[in-house]
C-alpha cells in the first residue's frame, strides 16, 4: 500500500469509527472494514483550540510536528466529528510570521530582545507603576482562550499577591450576561444540562443563535437527531436569515431587542392556556421583580445595583398582560400566530424542549434579563434539569467557562465565590497563603470601564494575554487612542502580530495550545486536559509561565514555588481545593489525562450530567426531585423583566441597524484562521451583508464598496447580497474577523447594567455607496 | 494534498442516487453503510483549489441532505505559508 492509499484508509477508518459512535449498530460491508490501518502517525488527544463546543480531537504527530486531525470518537461532545476550523487547527501553529522572539518598543519601533530582558522590563514597569500610581493603576486583561492554569495564576498574582481586582477577561464581552442570568435565576453559574440533551429533546428553539456556523458540530448532532427521530423540530428565532434558518424547520424573524417581549408573550400564552406546571412552580420557584429603566452604561463610572423584590403569582400574571401576542406584533415583527406556536411547543406536555443561545442574547443591553426570561419559560412548564429539557447557554470560546467563569478571572470573582464575600476572601487567602487584607473587598473595573480608566489615566499599565482588544473593543477609536497615550505601558502576549501587538510596548511570544500543557473547560461543564505535544517555537513561553516569571521577579516567588515540570499538576491540585464538594467538585488530574474530559461536579468518580435534580445530581438533598440549591429554600427565581428599547435605534440620520458576528471559517479576529490558507481563501476579507432591496435602492451590486457610518466612525466594505446571510430591510451584518476592516470603529460601548457585557448586535448607522 | 473524510447523509429515499452521483466524481471514494441512511466519503484532491471545487460540487447534489467532516490529512501541513 502506498503512503497516499494508507492515509485514505486511515481517513475512512476515522469516519467509520465516528459513524459507529453516532449510530450504534451501524454496519459497513466486511471488505470495507478490512485492512483499516493504525498507522505510523502517533495520535494524541486534545480539545480543539477554537470554539466553546470543545470538541475532542486526536492530533496526528509525525517527526515532531502536528500533521493531522481527526474528531475523537471517544469524546461524547463530538462523537468523532469536527468542523472545518477544528480540522485545520494544527496549521495555525505553523504560519511563517509566528512570534518567536520578545519585542520591546525603542524609539517608537518594536525591536527584538531576549526573554530575560523582556520579562525584567515587564516586572519593573509593573512595579514602577504601582510605586508611582498605586496598585489599582495596573491591570490584566485575559481571555476565555486562556487555559485554566493561565487564569488561575493570573488571579492569584493580581488579587492575592499584588492586591488589586483589576483583572478582567474578554469573556466579559461574550459570556457575562449568561453568568448574571444564571446567578440571578439559580444562584449558581453554568448550564444545568449537557450536550446529551440533544439526543433527548424533541424541539430545539435557537434564540438568536446561528449554530450552523458558530457551533457547527452541535448543529450537525441536531440534524442527525432529526434524521433519526421524525418528531424532532428545529426552530430558528433570529434577526437575520442565516444557514441555520435555512436548515431549520421554521425560521421566525424578530426585531432586535424585542426577544424580551417575545419571551414574556410566550409566558403569557403558557399561563393563559393552562400549560403551566402549577405543582412545579409552587414547589420549586419563587417570583421576583427587579429595578426597571436601568440605563445603558454609556457614561464613564456608570454604576447600577439591582434589587430583587418578591411578588406573588397574580402580580406576575398582571405584569404579563402587557405582552399579549396580539399586542406585541408590531413591536416584535412576529405574528401572534408564531408566538402562540412557540408557546405551544414549550407548553405541550409531551415534548421535551431545549433552548440554545449564545451572543444574540448575551451581547444585549438587557442581556441578564433575556437570560432570566428564557429560564422563566422553562420553569413555568417544568422543563428543566432532566434529559432533553434544557435552557442551554452556549459559550463562544474554548475555556470561557473553564477559565473565566470557574477560575473567576473577572474583577468581582475569586476561584470560589466573589470578592465581596468575606468567607470567599478568607478561603482564597488561606489557599493562596496571603494575608486576607491583600484581597480587596470591592470589585474595581469591568472590561469597558478598564479601558475607559486607561483613557482617563486611572490605569497606566495593562498586560493583555490571548486576546485582541484593538479589534474587539466596541467604540474602538477611544480605546486605541487610550492605549497609545503617553505614560501608558501595554504588554501583549500573543502568537502572531495583531493590531493589539501594534500598540504594545512589550510583546511576549506565547506558546500556543498543544505547545504547552493545559486544560480548557467547555460549555457543558466539561474540563479537558492536553499534554504538550510539540515544541514551542523560538523563545515562546506559555502564558502561565510568563506570569509566574514576572510574579517571581516582583518578589512573589513563595506564592509560585513550582518547577516547570510540575507546575500544571500543582496548580490543578491547588485550584481544586476551591471547589471541593458535591456542588462543584473538580475532576482529578489522572482522570483528565486518561479521558477526553469529564464534567464537574465530579462526585464519587462520576461526572454530573444534569444538575438540580435528585435523580442525576448527588448535591441535591430533597430526594428524587428538583433542588435548586444555589438559591435559598432550593427554589429557582422567576423574574418579571419588561421589554426596554436598545439605547440607539434607527432614526432619520442613521436609518440602518448594524449587527456584527462571526463566520464558521474564522475564529474571532482571524489572527490564527486567516493564516490557514484554505480558511483564508474561503473568506478572505470582511464584507457587509445587505438586503437585496436596500442594495437595489442604493444602486449597489454584489462586491461593490459600501460606506457605513455611525456616530463613532466610518468604514468601507464590499457588499454581500444574497450570499451567506440575508438581513431584513434596514439592517446590515458585518463579521468582525478582518483586522483590515475594523467594524468596531462603529459599534457602541453600551452594556447590560447588570452583567456589564457590551451589545455588539445593534447600533444605528447610515449606509451608502462608497 | 488534502485527504478528508466525511459522514454524508442523503435525503430520505435518496441514498442510492447519492451513492451513484458521488461515485461519478473522480475525487470521491465512498463506503455506504449497509443498514443506515449514511455514507462514508473520502475525498482525495491535488490541492486546495481542487478541494474547494470538489466540496462545492458535492454540496450542490440534490440528493444530499448534509455532510459533516470527520478527519483530514494535509501532507504539507508542515509547510503552511512557508
Ligand atoms: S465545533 Fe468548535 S470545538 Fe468543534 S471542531 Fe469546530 S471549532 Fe473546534
Amino acid at each position: 500500500m502506498n503512503r497516499r492509499e494508507f492515509i485514505k484508509r486511515m481517513a475512512a477508518a476515522s469516519a467509520i469509527t465516528a459513524a459507529v459512535a453516532m449510530f450504534p449498530g451501524i454496519v459497513f460491508a466486511k471488505e470495507q472494514m478490512q485492512n483499516l490501518p493504525d498507522g505510523d502517525i502517533l495520535w494524541k488527544k486534545s480539545p480543539c483550540r477554537f470554539c466553546g463546543v470543545g470538541c475532542g480531537l486526536k492530533i496526528g504527530l509525525q517527526e515532531g510536528k502536528a500533521v493531522a486531525v481527526k474528531g475523537d470518537p471517544e469524546s461524547s461532545v463530538n462523537k468523532g466529528l469536527c468542523c472545518v476550523k477544528g480540522y485545520h487547527s494544527v496549521m495555525a501553529l505553523y504560519a511563517k510570521d509566528r512570534l518567536t522572539k520578545p519585542l520591546v518598543r525603542k524609539n517608537g519601533k518594536l525591536v527584538e530582545t531576549s526573554m530575560e530582558e523582556a520579562l525584567d522590563l515587564v516586572a519593573s514597569k509593573m512595579q514602577g507603576t504601582i510605586d508611582k500610581h498605586g496598585k489599582n493603576a495596573v491591570s490584566m486583561y485575559g481571555s476565555g482562550q486562556w487555559t485554566i492554569p493561565d487564569g488561575y495564576v493570573a488571579s492569584k498574582f493580581m488579587k492575592g499577591a499584588i492586591g488589586t481586582n483589576n483583572l478582567e477577561a474578554n469573556a466579559r464581552l461574550c459570556m457575562a450576561s449568561a453568568v448574571t442570568g444564571f446567578l440571578s435565576s439559580f444562584g449558581m453559574d453554568e448550564p444545568m444540562g449537557c450536550y446529551e440533551d440533544i439526543d433527548h429533546a424533541d424541539v430545539f428553539v435557537l434564540w438568536g443563535n446561528n449554530m450552523a456556523e458558530m457551533h457547527p458540530v452541535l448543529f450537525s448532532r441536531m440534524l442527525d437527531q432529526r434524521m433519526q427521530r421524525k418528531n424532532v423540530k428545529i426552530i430558528d428565532l433570529a434577526t437575520r436569515t442565516t444557514r441555520t434558518s435555512t436548515a431549520s424547520d421554521r425560521s421566525i424573524l424578530f426585531k432586535p431587542q424585542t426577544d424580551l417581549a417575545i419571551a414574556n408573550a410566550i409566558c403569557y400564552e403558557i399561563i393563559n392556556n393552562g400549560w403551566m406546571d402549577t405543582g412545579f412552580v409552587k414547589n420549586h420557584c419563587t417570583i421576583k421583580k427587579g429595578k426597571t429603566n436601568i440605563g445603558y452604561g454609556l457614561e464613564d463610572k456608570f454604576a447600577f445595583k439591582d434589587e430583587a423584590k418578591g411578588i406573588d403569582f397574580e402580580e406576575f400574571k398582571e405584569f404579563l398582560k402587557d405582552y399579549k401576542p396580539e399586542d406585541i406584533q408590531e413591536l416584535t415583527g412576529v405574528s401572534a400566530k408564531d408566538i402562540k406556536y412557540l408557546a405551544y411547543l414549550y407548553g405541550s406536555p409531551n415534548q421535551k424542549v431545549t433552548s440554545f443561545w449564545c451572543m444574540g442574547m448575551n451581547q444585549h443591553t438587557r442581556g441578564t434579563w433575556i437570560n432570566n426570561l428564557v429560564y422563566n419559560i422553562h420553569l413555568l412548564v417544568g422543563k428543566i434539569s432532566t434529559p432533553g429539557n434544557s435552557p442551554f447557554s452556549l459559550t463562544g470560546q474554548p475555556s470561557a467557562c473553564g477559565t473565566v467563569r470557574e477560575v473567576g478571572t473577572l474583577t468581582h470573582k475569586l476561584p470560589h465565590g466573589v470578592v465581596m464575600n468575606e468567607k470567599d476572601r478568607k478561603m482564597a487567602a488561606e489557599i493562596w497563603k496571603v494575608p486576607v487584607e491583600n484581597i480587596q473587598p470591592k470589585p474595581s473595573l469591568h472590561t469597558v470601564e478598564m479601558f475607559r480608566a486607561l483613557d482617563r489615566g486611572d490605569v497606566r499599565f495593562m498586560w493583555i494575554q490571548v486576546t485582541n482588544p484593538m479589534v474587539t473593543m466596541p467604540k474602538l477609536k477611544r480605546y486605541r487612542e487610550a492605549a497609545q497615550k503617553d505614560d501608558r505601558f501595554i504588554v501583549v502576549s500573543d502568537v502572531y502580530p495583531t493590531p493589539t501587538t501594534d500598540i504594545a510596548d512589550v510583546v511576549l511570544p506565547s506558546a500556543m495550545w498543544i505547545e504547552r500543557e493545559g486544560m480548557y473547560g467547555n460549555s457543558e461543564r466539561r474540563t479537558q486536559h492536553f499534554d504538550q505535544l510539540v515544541d514551542a517555537p523560538g523563545e515562546s513561553m506559555s502564558d502561565t509561565w510568563q506570569i509566574i516569571e514576572v510574579a517571581r521577579r516582583m518578589g512573589f516567588e513563595k506564592l509560585f514555588p513550582w518547577t516547570y515540570d510540575n507546575h500544571i499538576e500543582e496548580i490543578w491540585k491547588e485550584y481544586s481545593l476551591f471547589h471541593k464538594g458535591k456542588k462543584h467538585g473538580m475532576v482529578p488530574l489522572e482522570v483528565l489525562k486518561s479521558e477526553p474530559g469529564a464534567q464537574w461536579p465530579y462526585v464519587d468518580g462520576k461526572s454530573t450530567k444534569w444538575r438540580f435534580h435528585g435523580k442525576y445530581d448527588p448535591a441535591c438533598s430533597k430526594g428524587d426531585t428538583y433542588d435548586f440549591y444555589g438559591k435559598p429554600e432550593g427554589k429557582a427565581w422567576i423574574w418579571a423583566r419588561p421589554y426596554e428599547p436598545a439605547p440607539e435605534e434607527q432614526d432619520q440620520e442613521y436609518p440602518f441597524l448594524l449587527n456584527t458576528g462571526r463566520v464558521v471559517e474564522h475564529w474571532h479576529t482571524g489572527s490564527m484562521t486567516r493564516r490557514i490558507p484554505v480558511l483564508h481563501q474561503a473568506v478572505p476579507n470582511g464584507y457587509v451583508e445587505l438586503h437585496p432591496e436596500d442594495a437595489k435602492i442604493m444602486g449597489v451590486r454584489n462586491g461593490e464598496k459600501v460606506k457605513l457610518t455611525s456616530r463613532r466612525g466610518e468604514i468601507e466594505l464590499p457588499a454581500s447580497i444574497n450570499e451567506r446571510g440575508k438581513p431584513v430591510r434596514g439592517h446590515v451584518f458585518v463579521p468582525f474577523f478582518d483586522e483590515g476592516l475594523l467594524i468596531n470603529e462603529l459599534t457602541l460601548d453600551a452594556f447590560c447594567p447588570i452583567s456589564k457585557q457590551p451589545d455588539y448586535k445593534k447600533c444605528a448607522i447610515k449606509v451608502g455607496k462608497a | 494534498m488534502p485527504i478528508k473524510s466525511y459522514l454524508v447523509f442523503p435525503h430520505v429515499g435518496k441514498k442510492e442516487i447519492l451513492i451513484e452521483t458521488l461515485g461519478d466524481l473522480n475525487w470521491c471514494e465512498i463506503l455506504p453503510s449497509e443498514n443506515k441512511e449514511l455514507i462514508v466519503l473520502v475525498t482525495d484532491t491535488k490541492n486546495e483549489n481542487e478541494e474547494e471545487k470538489c466540496f462545492k460540487i458535492i454540496n450542490t447534489i440534490p440528493a444530499l441532505d448534509h455532510l459533516t467532516l470527520v478527519s483530514g490529512f494535509e501532507e504539507n501541513a508542515n509547510n503552511v505559508n512557508k
